[in-house]
């Protein structure tokens, strides 16, 4: 069995009087895609927020990589390698495709001011790098011929693959997609699946899924957890979880 | 041309050397606001202490006697635009980042208490009189009839020309090619995915300030030059005009910024020179409320798209 890349134990997080998360538990191995289905206000999200570092979970633990990071800043996770997207698409829209997929790499750059504004040898390779990184990354989406457009401009499913393209170029170890193929139509979700499958095994990155499309999630997925209410309702393979009475229940009623 | 034409030419004049350095600390405004939503009343303060450092330094190296004009204004642009990013990154980790997650009303006092406190630092250091400025760029060209309205370009307003001009160059150029500026562009579009994105986005706002404070150094160098006199109040006057220089141009828009500047200091110029002098203010801010109502977004500001 590969190893735990994250493991959450007892995580739960409290808004006033609504525990939208109620220890929850939740692991991922390197190098599998794991899903997190259940109906909505089910608290998926709000998971998603605690893992990044959006919020800070009001109690439990989050190891990754056997390091604690429930306290730290977003940022800091998103430096350990766990990035993410969120429901609604967040580009920079009114930067160009290229510059979003830069900006991503902003912290692996030497950004001194100095030698941007006089663009030093060290500099010129550095983004020289970092943009064939991005044209690698833009080729993999499908985005090459809008490298210079304005991202705001795209399609909304080219977005999405925008999206993605800027979580990749930072080079993550866990990639968190939340509800990716939600406004695609069949033919685009059967692109991202190939998308999603490929990312794990030509760049050996875990994906950790919110999606609503059973198609997608049982035919992509390693392990399912299915969330109901905050709490943990089953968890197990897509075959499991497919079989199981509690989540039928669920689902579809008695 | 009449003698109409040459008044009319000579207000512009004036007004666009004016209105150049309120877009200089305009710009301090819509930056802050741009990326964390707040409007940084102490920044005319900023501008203020800006003055203060150029008289000092001038001072001290008149003392030393030193006379060469190009040493002395640039000492004077340099350790002012030190001293005043200092004062904008203390201000910024003092002041508003304790406060960055709080209600917006909140982080508002405590600009305006931050710049209570700075104007009477001032004062109590400096003294609350009048200080006359050096002049140290004299002279100027005349042009018109002999014996007619002759137009006046002193040498100091070209100064303050160029001045400006390649301050905001170089600023345009930062934050359209640098990375730095690619992070400034991107938190202002979206703070939040940007830290998500492993930027640090403290480092940024930071830089935000330590920007703003350099180019309100350089409209104090210039203004106090060019007024001849200094005195702690100066920086409430001067930040309000740029504060409704950045309305009117679309707050959170740099290039809004310049051109609201100028706008008003044309206005501001030609109320003074058709009307009257002390109807200029006034004029200013009736400008900033008929913009508040009847376009809230200022001339080049986006309607601000409600996030989902």
């Amino acid at each position: 069995m590969s190893q735990c890349l994250l493991e959450a134990s007892d995580l739960s997080m409290r808004f006033g009087g609504l525990l939208a998360v109620d220890q929850m538990a939740l692991n991922i191995r390197t190098g599998e895609i794991v899903s997190m289905i259940g109906p909505n206000g089910a608290g998926k999200t709000t998971v998603f927020n605690c893992l990044t570092g959006f919020y800070q979970p009001t109690g439990g633990k989050i190891l990754f990589k056997g390091q604690a990071v429930e306290k730290l800043p977003g940022f800091k996770i998103a430096r350990l390698g766990v990035v993410r997207t969120f429901q609604n698409v967040r580009l920079f829209k009114a930067m160009t495709v290229l510059e979003n997929l830069l900006v991503a790499q902003h912290r692996h750059l030497n950004t001194g001011l100095l030698a941007g504004l006089f663009k030093t040898p060290s500099f010129r390779k550095s983004e020289k790098a970092a943009t064939e990184r991005a044209a690698f990354w833009l080729d993999k989406v499908g985005l090459t011929e809008f490298a210079n457009r304005e991202a705001g401009n795209l399609a909304y499913g080219q977005q999405r693959r925008l999206e993605i393209a800027r979580c990749m170029v930072t080079d993550p170890e866990l990639l968190m997609l939340d509800e990716p193929a939600a406004g695609l139509n069949p033919n685009e979700t059967s692109e991202l699946d190939e998308l999603i499958s490929d990312l794990r095994k030509s760049h050996g990155v875990s994906v950790l899924l919110i999606e609503h499309d059973m198609k997608l999630v049982m035919d992509i997925s390693d392990r399912i957890y299915v969330i109901n209410q905050g709490r943990p309702l089953a968890s197990g393979t897509p075959e499991e979880v497919r079989n199981n009475p509690e989540v039928i229940k669920a689902y579809l009623g008695e | 041309m009449g003698e109409a034409g040459f008044y009319f030419i000579q207000q512009l004049l004036n007004g666009l050397t004016v209105g150049s350095t309120y877009a200089l600390i305009a710009i301090g405004y819509t930056m802050v606001y741009g990326i964390i939503g707040m409007i940084n009343f102490a920044h005319g303060e900023i501008y203020m202490i800006g003055s203060y450092v150029a008289f000092a330094v001038l001072a001290a190296l008149a003392l030393m006697g030193i006379d060469s004009v190009t040493l002395m204004l640039s000492a004077a642009f340099i350790i002012s635009i030190i001293i005043t990013s200092t004062y904008g990154f203390a201000i910024e980790r003092v002041a508003y980042r304790p406060l960055r997650n709080s209600n917006r009303l909140i982080a508002l006092i405590s600009a305006i208490g931050m710049s209570i406190f700075l104007q009477n630092y001032v004062r109590i250091a400096q003294g609350s009189r009048d200080i006359a400025m050096p002049s140290l760029i004299t002279g100027g060209w005349s042009f018109g009839p002999e014996d007619g309205f002759n137009i006046t370009l002193s040498y100091m307003q070209v100064v303050i020309f160029i001045i400006t001009f390649i301050t905001m160059t170089l600023l345009t150029l930062f934050i359209s090619r640098s990375r730095m500026g690619r992070a400034c562009r991107a938190c202002a579009e979206d703070l939040g995915m940007t830290r998500l994105l492993g930027i640090n986005t403290n480092q940024v706002i930071s830089l935000t300030f330590v920007i703003g404070a350099a180019l309100a150094a350089v409209a104090g160098v210039l203004l106090g030059l060019y007024y001849g006199v200094i005195n702690p109040y100066i920086g409430f006057l001067a930040g309000l005009k740029a504060f409704t220089a950045a309305v009117l141009g679309g707050i959170g828009s740099i290039p809004g910024a310049v051109l609201g500047g100028l706008i008003l200091g044309v206005t501001e110029a030609f109320t003074a020179g058709y009307f009257s002098t002390e109807y200029k203010d006034v004029v200013a801010f009736s400008l900033l409320v008929l913009i508040l109502l009847f376009r809230p977004t200022g001339i080049l500001g986006k309607p601000e798209v409600e996030k989902v």
